[in-house]
């Protein structure tokens, strides 16, 4: 890690020493404890790590501070502090539980408590990337065992030994020689006046005594507020005089407003004001589209309040915007050269020289998040001084973007964490946190914005739409001797800066330039594409339309060679090696190389486990087929089986699944198993029914109606997960998203093997009807 | 001036009959256990139980609970402690969570009707229940583990 060559690491460096001398009290104030670890200067991490992350080069990167994680109070309550967002993948409970197991912390005497939004003070927060446990595993043993060592200094000056020979042993420092014991509560006010011991010369546990890591055995800490209504999501928040506001918004992405009559929303009962918001033109990162709000005593009397708007829009330049007429223009640029990106061998040649090529034209259209709490957030904004309530999952970006909305300094804004009802990448745009503190800031109280099913599906941040053209030639033996892969998609960059027409680096490095196989002539080329709407990041992002493409044209070289799904896939990984792709800066998830290489061993491995645990190549009665598919993402390794069965009429159901993983070294398998069998049925969804289209610059889905997802009646029987046990050295990676990618095309092989269909658009809709 | 009773304690409303019961129990009651997933009766996020059948509260007005119980998430069990409850707690089956309350409430409302469903009669009756996390398999499995003893 090196912070020194990285200007945003060192802003926030520069931050950490003023915090730090008006700080103290702020610690203590914000742990909500007394009697703690307050003291001294904040340690920054430091190269200490058995293996590299990106961890450091993230925005204000780590800070490795017992006394910023930790509290003990004197009735021995471990307070710990989570500064990631939880929405659904078990963060909140993963990182403290790092530290107690480092620390000898008893968890069932531990409290969990949610960090705001202080990069300065915790480190980076943005949850996403599927980084956390990746970039924070360390950091959190450290700062576990570094309270431990403070616990057990001051328990060896009280009985006046040497520090080596006491141990932290649950929730008590143990003197096994005299047999004295003090709990940790007792030497709470005596461990904060130990000095923080060096990074570099901590002793971390031996994995092979660790109590909670990688055993799977405790629940998440929102379990039973979740399962009795308590639990506190941004939806759920309510201050004293605070208003309910919803928001009409232009329909057309960099549409304006022109006019609006708001008599028949003052009418209905319970609306008490109608008001402009300030919008932003397109594109401007995650600025408010502007619009018209309703301000009421409830929620519902504002939705009624908004339907009785009169409003007149100018849609502005993508009022044209019409999704099957792009989509031809997204074939025709795959069918021409384009930028390239990757280039190994001449694949130009070659395709010409090949025996058969085989060609296949994929296509995946807008997808959206919806996640189950749609956007919502509460602010109280008074003079200079902001506070917001939200379910985000960047709080740093968000405190960082109220003050430069509201023009006040960012020391002056509070951004409160609440659980996210569900986020996928949606929830790290915070235009729903920046809408409630205008709003707030105009009424003078504190107010909540609530978006609806409808505005969610309307007004969001897309995933993008794309058409993967991939051309294999093969040579007579039936090798594959030649691969070009076209690209052509609207780019997330676009929704940061007009004008965007390429990919950036980190879509094209989700499973286009990185493709892993062992072919000798690759051509990766990137055509151009224009946006016309807001693209954003979805749960595990480009890997979807490439995983879906690459894995798919696996299958149709199968097909086309009358070769077994697997052994084709395993022949195209080929050797075990590090695959060292001819592109200039490699995109690797922000890691570095060397600690993530794109490892071809694990990659085959996860084939194989699968293959063997699913009992790849069973019998399967008529109608029912296998389809598998791998796909290594977010420098995790995953494989899927799946069987489908399709009825007579068409009708399509998924017997069962079978996930194998490999994210290295891992805390929660639970989590993970929970996580991957989510990702299926998001998977399934996207399969089956994921499509948003526009017309006349407009979404046409609303609902649920009509932008369907899977429910509990179509979704798998059973799904099955394997997790590979990697060794204890082997860096943690990604799990909250790359389970995403290879589910579709897995399913699709087996569609192609239960009926010989070959869908190459998504979704597969009313296609097996036909 | 509407009278109903939410949790065993009597709550009046004088504003408009036609809110739906949703906004009634979160922002007038203070009750947000339930929540707001879709507005149109497609999600069940909004589930509560009036008299012993799950209604959608998003399409439900606090006029049509007039005189009626409604039982919500927070009224389920004094502690908690519903055998829907605890087999949710015992298969880990919430991800962010946010569906789950109102998962729970049609549960309990299909186990007061059929206290030993088959496992398609869980699939069919909890279908109305997005949880866009996935978390089918094991809500499959928690009410099937709630009907036969936890
Ligand atoms: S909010 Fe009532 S069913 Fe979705
Ligand atoms: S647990 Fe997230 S929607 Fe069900």
């Amino acid at each position: 890690m090196n912070f020194i060559d990285n200007p945003r690491k060192l802003r926030g460096f520069e931050r950490q020493i003023k915090v730090e001398k008006i700080s103290r009290r702020s610690i203590l104030k914000g742990l909500g404890v007394t009697g703690g670890f307050v003291l001294a200067a904040p340690v920054i991490s430091r190269q200490a790590l058995a293996y590299e992350t990106g961890a450091g080069k993230m925005p204000h990167g780590v800070v490795v501070d017992p006394r910023v994680f930790v509290s003990v109070a004197p009735d021995g309550i471990v307070t710990i502090i989570g500064h990631r967002s939880e929405m659904g993948t078990g963060v909140r409970t993963s990182l403290p539980l790092i530290v107690a197991e480092e620390m000898e912390a008893d968890w069932s005497r531990v409290k969990v408590q949610q960090a705001h939004g202080d990069e300065v003070k915790f480190g980076n927060q943005d949850t996403d990337g599927s980084r956390s446990t990746r970039h924070y595993l360390m950091p959190m043993r450290q700062i576990g065992a570094s309270a431990r060592t403070m616990l057990e200094q001051a328990a060896a000056k009280r009985w006046g030994v040497p520090a080596t020979e006491v141990k932290a042993v649950n929730h008590e420092v143990v003197h096994s020689a005299s047999g004295r014991k003090l709990g940790f509560g007792e030497l709470a006010a005596d461990a904060a006046k130990e000095s923080v011991p060096s990074i570099e010369g901590l002793k971390l546990k031996n994995p092979k005594d660790f109590r909670y890591l990688g055993k799977g055995q405790v629940g998440i800490v929102d379990l039973h507020d979740i399962t009795t209504g308590k639990a506190l999501y941004g939806a759920d928040v309510r201050l004293p005089g605070m208003k309910y506001a919803v928001i009409a918004r232009p329909p057309v992405t960099g549409g304006k407003l022109v006019s609006f009559e708001p008599d028949a929303a003052l009418k209905v009962p319970g609306v008490e004001k109608v008001m402009q918001v300030r919008g932003w033109p397109w594109p401007s990162k995650f600025q408010p589209l502007g619009g018209v709000a309703v301000i009421a005593r409830n929620t519902g009397a504002a939705i009624k309040g908004r339907d009785a708007l009169k409003l007149v829009w100018d849609d502005g330049p993508n009022g044209k915007y019409d999704s099957v007429a792009y989509r031809k223009e997204l074939e025709e640029a795959s069918r021409k050269p384009g930028l390239v990106l990757r280039n190994e061998g001449d694949a130009d040649a070659a395709l010409k020289g090949a025996d058969k090529v085989i060609v296949g034209e994929y296509y995946i259209p807008h997808l959206a998040h919806v996640a189950m709490e749609p956007p919502v957030a509460v602010a109280d904004v008074k003079g200079d001084k902001a506070e917001i309530w939200a379910p985000v999952q960047s709080p740093g970006g968000t405190r960082e973007d109220v003050a430069k909305t509201l023009g006040i300094p960012v020391g002056n804004v509070t951004v409160n964490v609440t659980l996210l009802g569900g986020g996928f990448g949606r929830k790290s745009k915070c235009d729903f946190a920046l809408e409630a503190a205008l709003l707030s800031k105009e009424l003078g109280a504190p107010v909540k914005v609530q978006w609806t099913r409808e505005d969610d599906i309307h007004n969001g941040f897309l995933h993008t739409v794309s058409v993967e053209r991939i051309e294999a030639g093969l040579d007579k033996s039936g090798k594959v001797v030649a691969w070009r892969h076209r690209s052509v998609a609207p780019s997330i960059a676009s929704t940061f800066a007009a004008g965007t027409v390429h990919q950036a680096p980190f879509e094209v490095g989700m499973g286009l330039v990185d493709m892993p196989f062992e072919i000798a002539n690759i051509s990766c080329e990137n055509p151009e594409a224009a946006a016309h709407t807001r693209i954003g990041w979805f749960r595990s992002v480009s890997n979807i339309p490439r995983a879906f493409a690459v894995q798919s044209m696996v299958g149709e070289i199968a097909q086309a060679t009358g070769r077994d799904q697997k052994d084709m896939l395993l022949e195209l990984i080929g050797s075990p090696r590090m695959v060292k792709p001819n592109v200039k800066d490699l995109w690797n998830y922000g890691e570095p190389y060397d600690s993530y290489p794109i490892d071809t061993a694990r990659l085959r491995k996860v084939v194989e486990l699968v293959a063997e645990k699913g009992e790849w190549g069973r019998k399967m009665p008529k109608g029912h087929g296998l389809g598998i598919a791998v796909h290594r993402s977010f420098v995790s390794y995953i494989a899927n089986i799946v069987e489908v069965a399709v009825d007579d009429k068409g009708k399509l159901t998924v017997p069962r699944v079978d996930t194998a993983i490999d994210c290295g070294t891992y805390v929660n398998p639970e989590r993970i198993a929970s996580q991957m069998e989510g990702a299926v049925i998001m998977g399934l969804s996207l399969a089956k029914y994921g499509e948003i289209t526009f017309k006349d610059g407009k979404v046409q889905q609303k609902n649920f109606d009509d932008f369907q997802v899977v429910r509990m009646d179509d979704s798998p029987v059973v799904t099955n997960v394997y997790i590979v046990p990697a060794g204890p050295d082997t860096p943690p990676s990604g799990v909250g998203e790359p389970g995403v990618p290879p589910f579709a095309p897995a399913l699709i092989n087996a569609i192609f093997a239960a009926t010989g269909k070959r869908i190459r658009a998504l979704p597969i809709g009313k296609q097996l009807e036909a | 001036m509407i009278k109903v009773k939410i949790n065993g304690q009597e709550q009046s409303w004088d504003g408009d009959p036609d809110l739906p019961l949703l906004w009634f129990l979160r922002d007038e009651a203070g009750l947000t256990g339930t929540k707001y997933g879709c507005g149109q009766a497609l999600c069940g996020s909004c589930t509560v139980i009036v008299d012993k059948q799950a209604v959608r509260a998003c399409i439900t007005s606090v006029n049509d609970v007039a005189g009626r119980e409604v039982t919500t998430i927070e009224g389920l069990h004094p502690n908690g402690d519903h055998p829907v409850q605890k087999a949710w707690r015992q298969v880990n089956v919430p991800q962010c969570g946010f569906c789950q309350a109102g998962q729970i409430m049609q549960a309990a409302a299909l186990l007061m009707e059929n206290p030993k469903p088959s496992h398609d009669q869980i699939r069919e009756a909890m279908s109305g229940n997005i949880c866009r996390c996935g978390c089918y398999q094991r809500i499959e499995n928690a009410v099937h583990l709630a009907s036969t003893g936890v």
